[in-house]
């Protein structure tokens, strides 16, 4: 799964833009066995029916999105630089001067900052503006500029995967590449039952994907893979940290987008349990994920979110555990086990 | 000097870290360069020193110099939750640490994160963070940090250096790297050349920081001319004419009633008679340059600045032209080949 989790967030996606994350589990799908469908709707998102040991009277549909945040261009300057704005929620502060990538020759770049020399003193304690920033791929004026950039061009975040101590990872695209690794691990073998895995695209600008993709499946069940912003840094206590690294596996009862299914809620904590791995919740009602279009698609369906608890989320350095991803993936294997006898 | 050959070098000099007060892996990378045209470099009190040129007594001599270190942060604690706290080493820019990417140079180098609260978690308003609230993750926890880090380490940010559109390059540290590059250039330029003056060459410690390299290292040079070769403001849209010089268009030659008057104006005759582009950067005091110590050393140094426009400096996505860094070299080589007289 950690090999997957390194190429897929390698891959440059942002919204609307997911196509080289699409080709890549396109590929790696089309070797893995028993796959009875394989389909891209109408916006992208990638559609997989895989045949399990029985076909069930229900139908359960896993999910995941492909998409990063990032930034997207808007204009050229009259300098040659790029005005910008920010795909998903990005804050303006963690990509000020950082080197990007942009367009689709990954042309390298960077977003401009004004020195701090220059700056007086009160704005050396203002928090950048995204709508101030710019990107500069080195082009001494605005003809050269047109010759390799345009609006609309993907910017995209430069971060790579890198291991660091204590069994963590920091990464671009761990939200939700992560998700889409351990699909991709679930579609390598042998499963209890007939279930959709859906990669969604357009997550990060308002659940998009997902909402016409569940139309399409209509599943009965959903279990949306993902991962979670933890705030558990430095002497934050209590609530306030959210979820914990290294807690294991989060299940929330509740987020902006959704009131979870309370029976999945409570099965989680009891498998979770069960297997001697450990699982927590959210400590805040805070961020949303696929599950708030899926669990309203239609009549309704029955929907659980297990996500990997991320600092830094949104930004070219999320750092997550390795240990809760594993678990992750012990307990979505579970899960499915369970959820279809309900 | 060719542009490639530039841009090699930069590559080999940036790649190397040098914090202030702890450059001695750019120091020894610099030092190998000059040894190629100064067999007698050394490092003395952290200072690269060379010298080549004129043994005649009376021949005017002239220091070259370039400061070696760069900005960083220094390790001051490892918290009871393992998270790193540090100290700036240098004018940093706190307005974009949030998620940066960082190395922790203690027994081995370690990866690191500096924290940052997600946007799901902020209102939007929050100040940009005091040093005394940066942390940085490592991933590992207090005792094992321990083993590894310790207080007074050096903290660098990780960069991408990379060729941009044209001969604009991005790296960190170019600040003032690249300032070492073109004194290189000249070097490479005047080879084996019989000059009229006697030449030394420095790459200064701890400029960052108050230049307090270059204060020890012209004492022990003690020359007759101190020219400093750094960086300037490049202009962005809509910065002051006035503060900022153009990017691709030649070295900033200093004027200021702190420098020689007599050697600015050498050096813009010179530049104007061998058809070498160059600008003025008008100061109205003290430049903030190593210049601002040798003009005051001993007995009073003829001190000018010639500088290389560079845009985002301070952040570790730094831009310049490598046409500027071969200018200025052809600038430095010209003037010491004409270099009769103080």
């Amino acid at each position: 799964m950690l090999t997957y989790l390194k190429e897929l967030c390698g891959i440059c996606g942002i919204s609307g833009d997911e196509t080289a994350v699409s080709d890549y589990l396109k590929e790696k799908i089309s070797t893995m066995p028993d796959i009875l469908e394989i389909r891209t709707d109408a916006l992208g998102s990638l559609l997989v029916h895989k045949k399990g040991r029985t076909t069930p009277a229900h139908t359960l549909m896993i999910g995941a999105h492909m998409d990063e945040v990032g930034l997207i261009v808007t204009g050229i300057r009259p300098d040659g630089t790029l005005s910008l704005a920010a795909v998903g929620g990005v804050d303006a502060d963690v990509v000020l001067g950082r080197c990007v990538m942009v367009g689709e020759q990954h042309l390298p770049g960077v977003i401009g900052s004004t020195p701090i020399h220059l700056l007086s003193g009160s704005a050396r304690d203002e928090k950048p503006k995204m709508d101030a920033l710019y990107a500069d791929i080195g082009a001494k004026d605005a003809d050269e500029a047109k010759q390799y950039a345009a609006p609309g061009d993907s910017i995209y975040f430069l971060g790579e995967y890198t291991e660091l101590g204590g069994g963590r990872v920091a990464s671009k695209a761990i939200d939700d590449r992560f998700g889409c690794a351990v699909m991709l691990k679930l579609l390598e073998g042998e499963i209890p039952y007939d279930t959709w895995f859906c990669f969604f695209v357009q997550e990060e600008i308002g659940l998009r994907g997902s909402r016409a993709a569940t139309f399409a499946v209509n599943p009965d069940f959903a279990l949306i893979l993902e991962a979670t912003t933890a705030a558990d840094l430095d002497g934050v206590s209590g609530d306030a940290a959210v979820c914990r690294l290294g807690g294991g596996p989060v299940v929330s009862f509740m987020d902006r987008s959704t009131i979870y299914d309370k029976q999945l809620y409570r099965m989680a904590f009891e498998e979770a349990g069960q297997l001697g791995i450990p699982c927590q919740t959210k400590s805040r009602i805070a961020g949303g994920n696929d599950a708030g279009a899926v669990h309203i698609s239609r009549e309704g369906v029955r929907t659980l979110a297990i996500s990997v608890p991320c600092r830094c989320l949104h930004s070219p350095s999320c750092v997550a555990q390795i240990s809760d991803m594993e678990q992750i993936l012990l307990l979505t294997e579970r899960m499915m086990e369970r959820m279809i006898e309900l | 000097m060719k542009t490639q050959i530039i841009a090699d070098m930069l590559t080999a000099l940036c790649r190397v870290t040098g914090m202030s007060g702890d450059e001695s892996n750019a120091a020894v990378t610099a030092l190998e360069f000059l040894k190629l045209y100064c067999p007698d470099a050394r490092i003395s009190h952290g200072n690269v020193i060379g010298s080549l040129g004129s043994t005649d007594p009376d021949a005017p001599h002239v220091l070259l110099d370039a400061h070696i270190d760069q900005i960083g942060m220094i390790v001051t604690s490892i918290t009871e939750d393992g998270f790193v706290t540090a100290g700036n080493v240098g004018g940093i820019d706190r307005r974009l640490l949030p998620a940066q990417r960082v190395h922790l140079h203690g027994r081995q180098v370690l990866d690191g994160v500096i924290c940052a609260m997600p946007p799901h978690l902020t209102s939007g308003d929050e100040k940009v963070p005091k040093f005394e609230e940066i942390r940085i993750d490592t991933g590992y926890d207090a005792e094992a940090l321990r083993q590894l880090l310790a207080p007074g380490d050096s903290v660098t940010f990780a960069g991408q250096i990379a060729k941009l559109l044209g001969d604009r390059f991005t790296a960190p540290a170019l600040d003032d790297r690249c300032g070492v590059a073109a004194i290189l250039c000249a070097l490479h330029s005047i080879k084996d050349e019989v000059l009229p003056c006697k030449v030394t060459v420095m790459f200064s410690a701890e400029e960052e920081v108050g230049e307090r390299g270059a204060r020890i290292g012209c004492y022990a040079v003690n020359p007759d001319i101190a020219l400093a070769v750094d960086v300037s403001f490049a202009r962005n849209l809509g910065d002051s004419e006035t503060k900022t010089g153009k990017m691709g268009e030649g070295p900033m030659i200093g004027y200021s009633p702190s420098l020689s008057r007599t050697v600015s104006k050498t050096l813009s005759h010179i530049a104007d008679e061998n058809g070498i582009p160059w600008q003025y950067e008008v100061m109205a005091g003290t430049t903030g340059t190593n210049a601002d110590q040798f003009s005051v050393c001993r007995e009073g140094v003829k001190a000018c600045t010639v500088s290389i426009p560079l845009r985002y400096m301070h952040t570790p996505a730094e831009i310049i032209s490598l046409a500027d860094v071969c200018m200025t070299g052809e600038l430095l080589a010209a003037y010491l080949r004409r270099c009769t007289a103080c």
